[in-house]
């Protein structure tokens, strides 16, 4: 664990380094130089940043799907004591992802909010795992609650793929890579970004998942230190 | 006679952070009976549910044999009547009309539409059973409940408090039931009442845990 | 065969209930009479186009939806007869007897929408009603299906309308959008093929959300 924490602030601080102090030219010349891609421009470097916080935060929601249904399997109760550590990252790291998307729209296309699908599908994805909190503490008794919200987060977990990767795509908007979007739609899948830009890029993604396993982690521990001090008590 | 057997394998229930019971464990063949005892709070009626198959438990696990052959407890429902103070029946139906609706959708033929009436009366509930049952009161109420369990002739009973709200006449009543279900099938009884403990031959006691 | 009788049992009577109780229907009339008196107030002398006259429509079948179709669990579960349900039925055979009604009364209630929005608004003039009608079954029964498994998870809850609303509107976003899109464009007489990725949506989602539900409310139901 300890190795991973390192590895992953190693990572990180790489990315946010050459993320934010490589220049972007038209013409790059050597590996120390980005392309100014037209239209972007220095706005690109959010991509570094928005688009690892995005797939954590779907990663977080499909690993809190596994967790619910482990649960549901085994009635084994560290298994939702995991499941809502998961959704809660997923949660954290979607609410960074939207921050991030909402600062980068400002300069890109001149207001923080635009109800474009890629927006409207994020907010939507917020609230559902906003109401698989709000299911959580509607619940009393620890077997209903984790059971229930296990059901709830492998509905909530089938529907985040959708939200981030499909719904945008499909339907019009402003979002780059939506439908309509000739200048092409993900740089990433689509090959565009130079050898550069994809080792900055892959660092960052890496960096975040490590990030994200070791909060995990930390947040797994501390609910089961809690929950073992509440059964002792009885 | 079919021949049925109930073995419970160290059966745990936890809820809400505490431990109700645990390593409970028995076994039981036509026809035979068990009551279970226990302090107030000791899950009495939670083992009978169990029992029951409406809830599931924590650990251990409660197996059916009908004939010698391991049946689903989904399936082995049709087999068991239950009796319980947390059982309540819809307040805007009459008695003979709960009896009629909740007996279709266990998918019982129509022709024991009859046998309703006659269960009811059996019951004690002839001169209510077209009454709403949101208008009775909470003996008659347990009557009806008897009259439920009994319809389909359960190869399994199982009642938690069987006397309870009943006047002399139900005790006498449920004691008839009690001597024949004994005879013929199991009986399953959940009571703090010595003296109903003393009809079934084998007991089992929750006991509350001390730290 | 028996499962189905136990199906067909439990909607027959979840209907007798209802028609001795009414307490479902007079709430979702009721709710439909005054969303729609209070958008006349409001929308006095605007004029109403199809994009917003095709949204209140949908809106107001979603709260009505909110305020009417969580009784199907809640009222058990308050009044205490889970358990007798639980003794009699197979958990499959209470969901989709639970589900037709549900389905049930929400196309009772958005035909009702849909008449009374055709008698108070001279601008709601369905130029191609076959788009329309099929927006109508299609939705409703998306709404149903979404708000039956919705309702199972609150049954158990406290708070339990507010956490209804909260828990249904995510999950039914995606189809109000469809429906409110292709509801718009029967308003304005578009062509059918062009309205086809709307239906293709609807479908979808209603065979994800029954699938989903059908498999995990053994899960719900069942303690």
């Amino acid at each position: 664990m300890n190795s991973l924490k390192v590895l992953s602030i190693i990572l990180i601080t790489f990315t946010i380094f050459a993320g934010i102090t490589v220049p972007m030219v038209p013409q790059p010349q050597s590996i120390f130089e980005f392309p100014d891609i037209p239209g972007l421009g220095e706005t690109a470097r959010i991509i570094f940043f928005h688009v690892p916080a995005a797939w954590v935060s779907v990663l977080g929601f499909l690993i809190s799907l596994y967790f619910g249904f482990k649960y549901l399997r085994t009635k084994e109760y560290n298994y939702d004591i995991k499941s809502v550590s998961a959704a809660g990252l997923g949660m954290l790291f979607c609410v960074l992802a939207m921050v991030t998307g909402s600062l980068w729209a400002k300069f890109a296309w001149g207001s923080f909010w635009n109800w474009d699908p890629r927006e409207t599908s994020i907010f939507i994805l917020l609230l559902i795992y906003g109401a698989y909190f709000a299911l959580r503490s509607a619940l009393g008794s620890d077997e209903i609650r984790a059971r229930l919200s296990a059901v709830y987060a492998i509905l909530a977990g089938l529907t985040a793929p959708f939200f981030i990767f499909i719904m945008p795509r499909v339907i019009g908007g402003l979002h780059p890579g939506a439908e309509g979007d000739s200048s092409g739609s993900i740089p990433i899948a689509q090959l565009q970004m130079p050898l550069n830009m994809y080792v900055v890029f892959f660092t960052g993604l890496v960096g975040f998942t490590l990030l994200f396993i070791w909060l995990l982690n930390v947040r797994i521990r501390a609910v089961s230190v809690e929950y073992q001090l509440l059964i002792k008590d009885q | 006679m079919n021949r049925i057997s109930i073995t419970a394998v160290d059966i745990a229930k936890s809820f809400n952070y505490r431990t109700i019971f645990r390593d409970i464990s028995f076994s039981l063949l036509s026809p035979s009976s068990l009551t279970i005892t226990g302090k107030n709070g000791a899950g009495k009626s939670t083992l009978s549910k169990i029992i029951a198959g409406l809830i599931s438990t924590t650990k251990g696990s409660c197996s059916y044999t009908l004939n010698k052959k391991n049946v689903d407890i989904e399936v082995f429902k049709r087999y068991i009547g239950f009796v319980s103070t947390y059982l309540n029946f819809y307040d805007e139906f009459t008695a003979l009309e709960n009896i009629n609706i909740l007996s279709r959708i266990r998918t019982m033929s129509r022709q024991n539409e009859s046998r309703a009436e006659e269960i009811l009366n059996l019951a004690g509930l002839r001169q209510r059973r077209d009454d709403p049952v949101g208008t009775f009161s909470s003996g008659m109420k347990q009557r009806l409940k008897y009259a439920f369990a009994l319809l389909h002739n359960p190869a399994v009973l199982v009642l938690d408090e069987p006397t309870s709200s009943m006047d002399d006449e139900g005790i006498e009543f449920v004691r008839h039931i009690v001597r024949q279900q004994k005879k013929q099938g199991i009986l399953i009884l959940a009571t703090n009442n010595r003296k109903e403990a003393g009809w079934c031959d084998k007991e089992v006691h929750l006991g509350m845990k001390k730290e | 065969m028996n499962y189905l009788f136990a199906i067909w049992a439990i909607v027959a009577k979840d209907m007798r209930s209802e028609l001795r109780l009414r307490y479902a229907l007079n709430a979702l009339l009721m709710f439909v009479v005054t969303s729609l008196a209070v958008i006349i107030i409001a929308f006095q002398d605007s004029e109403l186009n199809p994009e917003i006259l095709s949204a209140l429509f949908w809106i107001v079948i979603f709260f009505t939806a909110m305020s009417g179709l969580s009784r199907i669990f809640v009222s058990e579960e308050e009044r205490g007869t889970t358990l007798v349900l639980q003794l009699v039925a197979s958990p499959s055979a209470v969901y989709f007897g639970k589900l037709i009604f549900n389905c049930g009364l929400t196309l009772l209630l958005s035909s009702a929408v849909t008449l009374l929005y055709v008698i108070i608004f001279p601008t709601f003039v369905i130029q191609s009603l076959t788009i329309f009608t099929c927006t109508v079954f299609l939705g409703s029964l998306g709404f149903a299906s979404a708000s039956t498994m919705i309702a199972a998870i609150i049954a158990k809850a406290q708070a339990k309308s507010t956490l209804y609303t909260v828990l249904a509107f995510p999950v039914l976003a995606p189809l109000l959008i469809t429906v409110i899109y292709a509801t718009a464009l029967s308003i304005q007489g578009d062509i059918w093929s062009n309205s086809i990725p709307q239906f293709q949506i609807m479908i979808g989602y209603l065979c994800v959300v029954v699938g989903f539900s059908f498999l995990m409310f053994d899960y719900v139901w069942k303690d």
